[in-house]
């Protein structure tokens, strides 16, 4: 396990680096900050202080080696716009986001996983069905569609839940948290609902799959040949061997929905590194979105691995492999 | 024969109601096994054994259900009863053990929890005398240092081993039956032996009942102390093990025992029974077996019925080979 370990994080040490390299190079790539930062009928001289401020008169490769050495640091540059260290405003911006998408996570796995049982056993049964066709609409509709549509009725029509921001929030290990009030919950409730639409649909098509291949199975017959009760086969016997992909494709999930949380918290006013993305893109800030994909590629990476524990935790064949390698 | 057998089952049917039409897998099918006595349930492949063993246990899956007949257990009608009540019965007093050592046991679960939960099913035990149960269980059977054994997972195991764990699982409630459903197919041979060997020990020991299915005549010979054939569907021939073995009456069985190494002569090429299993869902009117029979005539057109030609011997035949028995 430990040679294993080693190995595993020698590989993601290569990732990041080979990650920094294309990033700088494809942000480099897009457009120019000084032509949007400075204005128009500034004169030569000062367009010229201000290039050499940023250090963009360096040759491209100065400039990565500066960016690499102060990377490791813990440094990713500072922000064009705010003047401030790119990694600070996004650590500031990241416990929103975070918090928007486990809470998405949460719906889709509380929604998701009991639906996709229900299918599942009951395959041919009208509520069945319903469940199948609602998680097609699941996949397929638009997440920013569907946000407007909740914002129309929930917000517009009914007047019951808040359309914009993050509402009040409670402090807990240092940082703020909108599930700790209630009034922020009511705030976190549909956007984190829009998110969690598309992983709703893939908890529920997961589990049904894998409820109708496991039923079938002979280990379940022969449960049910020693008298357990259903409810013993179900949740025991059934739910355990399909928590194995289910946990999985849900935790490498994740990463995506941070990403994907960008629309959401457009729509939906949501103060987090999504909405700070874009912001930056419309600007060019170069540090920051490059510190912020850095931080997408950390992210991936930190839950591949997880995703690989939790694995052997959860399947005791994959463990002996470990212990053998 | 006053006593009351231990399963009567009594013009069984099970028939899957399935798209293409309706399969009649079990159809007509009656036996009875007496306390302590092992019955040899043997056929070919698709034949419908493994269907007649989950129709008792009450585990026949849609589109499958028993459409009819009687299976009398002490007397007690288990086609009648309540889910419930069934449970009660299953893994207790009926038991039952797979095919494929491979696939029965949870590969996710360590070998105590599976067993500790039968135990738990059934009496209102602690867990520490559950697993007490389970660990004496697995000593029965022969399983060496069963303390590290039910820490383990199925994949820590031989199929030789974990045949011997689904044993031990169905002995647990010392039922009064058990089906055993070609468990040693999938083993090699020497241990194949030794299982055998085993349940029929234990069966004895205990008084319990047991029906051995297989398609593997040899292996009933020495086991089994009745033999039912079936074929299609349907029981085509009753009788003791060796009067059967020594004297088949009905064409089939005959041919099966003819493809059986051991009873041939050295050297000369196993006979085998030509053509196929016929597909069950549009058997053609008549006897079943007519297509692959050597004595086939007019007459067998018309559906055979079971027929008591000697005195303890029952073939469903319109020909039987009477001509052997008085030789
Ligand atoms: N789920 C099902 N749907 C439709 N038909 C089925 C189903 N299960 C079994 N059958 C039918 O029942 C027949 C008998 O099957 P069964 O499993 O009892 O055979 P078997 O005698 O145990 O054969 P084997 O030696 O291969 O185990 C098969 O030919 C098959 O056509
Ligand atoms: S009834 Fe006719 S076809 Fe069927 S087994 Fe007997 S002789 Fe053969
Ligand atoms: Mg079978």
């Amino acid at each position: 396990m430990t040679v294993y370990l080693i190995r595993r994080l020698m590989q993601s040490a290569l990732v990041v680096l080979a990650m920094t390299v294309i990033l700088f190079l494809g942000v480099y790539a897009i457009g120019d900050p000084i032509e949007i930062l400075i204005s128009p009928d500034a004169d030569q001289i000062e367009r010229e202080r201000a290039i050499a401020a940023l250090g963009l008169d360096r040759p491209l490769w100065e400039q990565y080696f500066t960016f690499l050495g102060n990377a490791l640091q813990g440094d990713l540059g500072r922000s064009f716009v705010f003047n401030e260290p790119a990694l600070k405003l996004i650590l500031q911006k990241m416990p929103a986001t975070l918090e928007l998408a486990l809470a998405a996570t949460v719906f889709a796995i509380i929604l998701g996983l009991p639906l996709g049982l229900i299918a599942g056993l009951k395959p041919d049964a009208i509520y069945s069905r319903v469940i199948m066709a609602t998680s097609i609409l699941g996949f397929s509709l638009p997440t920013f569609w569907v946000g407007l549509m909740l914002i129309m009725v929930f917000a517009v029509q009914l007047g019951w839940l808040p359309s914009t921001g993050r509402g009040p929030t409670a402090e807990f290990l240092g940082v703020q948290w909108s599930f700790l009030t209630t009034d922020g919950l009511r705030y976190l409730i549909m956007p984190a609902l829009n998110l969690s639409l598309f992983k709703i649909s893939l908890v529920i098509r997961l589990t049904r799959a894998g409820v109708r291949e496991t039923v079938l199975m002979d280990y379940v017959k022969f449960a049910r040949a020693k008298g357990l009760s259903p409810n013993r086969v179900i949740f025991v016997h059934v739910l355990k061997n399909i928590l194995i992909p289910v946990v999985t494709v849900t935790a490498l999930e994740f990463g995506s929905t941070i990403a994907f949380s960008v629309v959401t918290e457009s729509i939906f006013a949501w103060p987090g590194m999504g909405k700070l993305i874009i912001d930056s893109i419309y600007v060019l800030d170069r540090p920051v979105i490059v510190a912020y994909l850095m931080i997408i590629v950390f992210m991936f990476i930190i839950l591949n691995f997880t995703v690989d524990v939790l694995y052997s935790v959860l399947d005791p064949r994959v463990r002996l492999q470990d212990q053998k390698a | 024969m006053s006593e009351q057998p231990t399963i009567e089952v009594r013009n069984l049917r099970t028939h899957f109601f399935t798209k293409a039409g309706v399969v009649k897998a079990v159809d007509d099918v009656s036996f009875s096994v007496g306390k302590g006595r092992i019955l040899g349930l043997v056929g070919e492949s698709g034949s419908g054994k493994s269907v007649t063993g989950f129709s008792i246990m009450g585990l026949v899956d849609p589109p499958g259900r028993v459409a009819g007949g009687e299976i009398l257990f002490q007397g007690r009608d288990l086609a009648k009863l309540s889910e419930e009540e069934m449970r009660k019965i299953r893994g207790a007093r009926i038991a039952m053990i797979f095919q494929d050592p491979m696939m029965t046991l949870n590969p996710v679960l360590r070998i105590d929890t599976q067993m500790i939960e039968t135990v738990l099913a059934h009496d209102k035990v602690s867990e520490a005398e559950a697993r007490k149960r389970a660990r004496a269980a697995l000593v029965q059977v022969g399983i060496p240092s069963p303390d590290e054994r039910l820490k383990a997972y199925p994949h820590q195991f031989s199929g030789g081993m974990r045949q011997r764990v689904a044993i031990a699982i169905a002995l647990l409630h010392k039922p009064e039956l058990i089906i055993a459903d070609e468990p040693t197919t999938a083993l090699d041979v020497t241990i194949q032996g030794q299982i055998l060997f085993e349940v029929q020990k234990l069966c004895r020991e205990s008084g319990t009942s047991l029906i051995w299915i297989t398609h593997d005549l040899s292996v009933v010979a020495g086991l089994a102390d009745e033999i039912c054939v079936m074929y299609a569907s349907r029981i085509v021939e009753k009788g003791t093990v060796d009067e059967v073995l020594d004297h088949p009456l009905h064409p089939y069985t005959r041919g099966l025992i003819g493809s059986v190494p051991s009873r041939n002569v050295r050297g000369r090429p196993l006979a085998q029974i030509p053509g196929m299993t016929p597909s069950l869902l549009n058997l053609p009117p008549g006897c079943a077996f007519r297509a692959r029979c050597p004595r086939a005539s007019e007459a067998c057109l018309v559906e055979p019925e079971m027929t008591a030609p000697l005195p303890n011997r029952e073939v469903r035949c319109f020909h039987p080979h009477l001509e052997t028995v008085a030789a």
